[in-house]
């Protein structure tokens, strides 16, 4: 079994009377993908916000790559290896796609900014875009700025929120490809809807339901599984 | 290139205004173009990285008076007095920003406008030693720059302009650079700029380090090239000028703080000839600016027209 690079030990988090994320238990095994699921309101977000520092827990650890990370602010955690893509896009929109790519890779100390940051286009599509300002991108441009931005960080772990949604079915197809390809150098950790993304893409996956993992294992575990069955895939997906 | 061939042209016909206008423009225009360097300081801060202060007084207070008081009483001489209030103003800032960036928004301008009352207050207080509201006039054998006496109108004006030149060609580097785009970065977005590894809090104490380093040298040169200081160089009407002035020639442009120092000056002096109450004429200007040119006059332009404008 590969390496454990980022490992969560009983995490919790409440806000008010709600337990977001009630003890839970995860590790992300080295150069995997591994999809985060689970009913709208299961913790995912909360969840991911933990590991990547946004949010502090109430309980439990962090360690990313044996070292205990879990009082470290989310900066000093992005400057580990952990990068975090919004659910709701982030970018700066007055600034151009250039500006907003070379602010990634200056944050790690990147020495050709024009070089890096073209390579990190290059691998979204988007290398004809770097002059344009990024509010006027389209929406499906957008999205793949803010990953070429986590890219451009080159991170240890890669957490996407939710990067297909709201992408056309041909952008999607491209960034499946390109997410495959990140994989084994990058380890990707990604909450996704879209059931056909995450059975293509993921090696393992967990599911999150009421802030607890209801199951974990590979797609074909995960598809059997009558407990997630019941609360989350529905029955007409139970029957394929 | 375009870009510093037109400062470098700004600065070129500074220079030839003062031979071709008569001695009480070229004085206004040197009085400008300090007070434009203040602004620029003020402009770093607020117009590229967001950080709107009101007590920016206390940082251009801190530069005039460590001059000033140094001079005065401890008899050094102008150019190392003038090194030392530039270097108040930084620590200054320091100072107050390790507090007030602690908070942010509508608590970060009442924050600076009470740290910026502490120090006027504290000037008034002590007046024995500063001079109070009366101030402290310096004489000329204390206002030698280098052997040149700033108590002449040719050698005033080129100390003000060498000021404004280094300030100029600092401020162009400095947006140029990758600190520049941080700077903007913490304005458009600070939660994005957090998730990519920037300690928001130590950039903008940087940020606030180098506007104070700004605001000191033109407090620091103010009192030199003038021979006064005084506590109302302190109060809050001189937290509120750069923001006018930055907010006139456009926030976020590095020729904004001089246009916009340069038109409030005249502004002020002729509205003044009118009528005691002055204050309202730039009202006024200030409201029609922001319905009609929020951006200020180069902001406008840039957005326009001139989109290479730095």
């Amino acid at each position: 079994m590969a390496a454990v690079i980022l490992q969560a030990k009983g995490i919790s988090r409440s806000f008010g009377g709600l337990r977001a994320v009630d003890g839970v238990d995860f590790a992300l095994q080295q150069g995997e993908i591994h999809a985060l699921i689970g009913p709208n309101g299961a913790g995912k977000t909360t969840f991911v916000s933990l590991l990547s520092g946004r949010i502090a827990p109430d309980a439990g650890s962090i360690t990313l790559g044996g070292e205990d990370i879990t009082r470290l602010p989310a900066h000093a955690r992005v400057k580990k290896g952990i990068a975090y893509t919004f659910q709701i896009t982030s970018i700066y929109p007055r600034l151009s796609v250039f500006d907003n790519v070379a602010l990634a890779a200056q944050a790690r100390g990147a020495r050709d900014l024009p070089a890096e940051v073209a390579a990190a286009l290059v691998r979204v599509n988007m290398a004809h875009l770097a002059e344009q300002e990024a509010a006027t991108l389209s929406y499906g441009h957008q999205r793949l700025l803010e990953v070429a931005m986590g890219l451009a960080l080159q991170p240890r772990v890669l957490i996407l929120d939710e990067p297909t949604q709201g992408l056309a079915s041909g952008e999607i197809a491209g960034f499946v490809a390109l997410v495959r390809s990140l994989v084994p150098q990058t380890t990707v950790l990604m909450i996704e809807h879209n059931m056909d993304v995450v059975m293509d893409l993921a090696h393992r996956i967990t599911v999150l339901n009421h802030g607890q993992v209801l199951a974990r294992g590979t797609p074909a575990e995960i598809r059997a599984n009558r407990a997630v069955q019941a609360a989350y895939l529905g029955v007409e997906d139970a029957g394929a | 290139m375009k870009v510093w061939a037109l400062h470098l042209a700004v600065l070129a016909g500074l220079a030839v205004a003062q031979m071709v206008l008569p001695p009480y423009h070229a004085n206004n225009l040197a009085r400008i173009m300090v007070l434009a360097v203040y602004a620029m300081g003020y402009n770093i801060a607020f117009g590229y990285a967001g950080l709107l202060s009101l007590g920016h007084a206390l940082l251009f207070g801190a530069g005039m008076y460590g001059t000033g008081l140094l001079v005065h009483h401890a008899g050094l001489a102008a150019l190392p007095a003038l090194i030392a209030g530039t270097c108040a103003g930084a620590g200054m800032a320091a100072l107050v920003g390790l507090l007030a960036l602690r908070t942010a928004g509508v608590s970060f301008m009442i924050v600076t406008l009470m740290f910026a009352q502490v120090g006027f207050l504290t000037i008034l207080y002590f007046n024995g030693f500063t001079g109070g509201d009366e101030g402290i006039a310096l004489n000329a054998p204390q206002r030698q720059i280098l052997g040149a006496d700033m108590t002449q109108d040719t050698a005033r004006f080129w100390a003000a302009l060498a000021l404004f030149g280094v300030a100029l060609g600092s401020k162009l580097l400095l947006v140029q650079s990758r600190f520049g785009r941080v700077m903007l970065a913490m304005r458009e977005n600070e939660e994005r700029s957090r998730m990519l590894g920037f300690n928001p809090y130590v950039v903008k104490l940087k940020i606030l380090v180098i506007s104070g380093l700004y605001a000191g040298a033109a407090g620091a040169a103010y009192a030199l090239l003038f021979g006064y200081f005084g506590a109302s160089f302190a109060s809050v009407q001189y937290s509120i000028l750069p923001m006018l002035y930055v907010l006139m020639g456009g926030a976020g442009t590095v020729l904004g703080p001089l246009l916009g120092a340069g038109l409030m000056f005249y502004l002020v002096d002729f509205a003044s000839s009118l009528t005691s109450a002055y204050l309202m004429v730039v009202g006024a200007a200030l409201v029609v600016l922001v319905l009609f040119a929020p951006k200020g006059i180069l902001g406008t332009i840039r957005e326009r027209w001139l989109k290479w404008l730095p």
